[in-house]
């Protein structure tokens, strides 16, 4: 913090976070609109992307790295080979539900208006505090993160790895041919 | 930055996945609607560590992530499945236990 004043460190990171958010918004109204499903994973990539950038201002940086690894990395490929394998014949009847849209349209609106209601009344302009505080101090060091994950939550930390082990052995009982 | 920045954010993308996820029509669209609902879960939980000054924001977060990597590759399935017997992935013609 000696090179920067924390007024100018806070305008920096709300750019920051407006050009985020601004291409997180634009690419998940695309990724439910668009017709071609190839361009909506490659919409989602652009989405989690900006997802990880808001981790790392937020300072969870470990958070980050593993979105980028096992979302983009690992997730979007499953999406692309879903997609290759399911191919249903391009201009072969329209992808989204004609009949659903204005209903579905007024429930999200609806929904949005609600949770900003509720958030804006309930936490207003509560500051978060970052700046100035080092990662440490913000709890979320990669230090930290393994001690709260193999302490404190060490059983359900098993029971994940339970339940993936389940949830991957059903995936290949089930789009095995035979 | 306030906390409400990130969690109207994150309120925004959640009824985004709500609409995709009630207007489309293709099973591997909804769920990548679903990848969005569980990613806005995600920034909230991420924020409130950071707001709180504790780790277990994250630690949580890890959970989902790896939740939503168990939930996506039965999701393929599937609709792999529904594929390969319908010749069709198309989520509102599979109605045979509506009564």
């Amino acid at each position: 913090m000696s090179v920067l004043a924390v007024t100018e460190v806070l305008v920096a990171q709300n750019i920051a976070f407006a050009i985020i958010a601004l291409g997180v918004v634009v690419a998940g109204v695309r990724l439910v609109t668009t017709e071609n499903v190839v361009h909506a994973a490659l919409w989602l990539v652009v989405v989690l992307a900006g997802i990880a950038g808001l981790y790392i201002l937020l300072a969870a940086e470990f958070t980050a790295i593993v979105q980028v690894l096992v979302y983009i990395g690992a997730i979007v490929v499953l999406f692309l080979f879903g997609i290759m394998l399911t191919r249903a014949r391009l201009g072969e009847g329209e992808t989204v539900n004609e009949r659903m849209r204005i209903p579905a349209l007024v429930i999200a609106v609806a929904m949005f208006g609600l949770m900003a209601y509720s958030l804006w009344g309930y936490f207003g302009s509560t500051e978060l505090e970052v700046v100035g505080r080092s990662t440490a101090e913000l709890g979320q060091t990669t230090a930290q993160v393994a001690d709260s994950l193999f302490l404190t939550y060490l059983i359900p930390f098993e029971v994940v790895s339970v339940l993936l082990l389940a949830a991957l052995t059903g995936a290949i009982v089930l789009a095995r041919r035979d | 930055m306030l906390l409400n920045q990130f969690l109207l954010l994150a309120a925004v993308l959640f009824c985004i996945g709500v609409y995709g996820v009630l207007t489309r029509r293709n099973g591997v669209m909804v769920l990548m609607s679903i990848e969005l609902i569980l990613n806005a879960v995600n920034i909230n939980l991420i924020a409130f560590g950071t707001y709180l000054s504790d780790a277990t924001g994250q630690a949580f977060a890890l959970f989902i992530i790896a939740v939503a990597a168990a939930e996506v590759g039965v999701g393929l399935a599937i609709v792999l499945m529904l594929f390969r017997n319908r010749r069709s992935i198309d989520i509102d013609a599979v109605d045979q236990l509506k009564g």
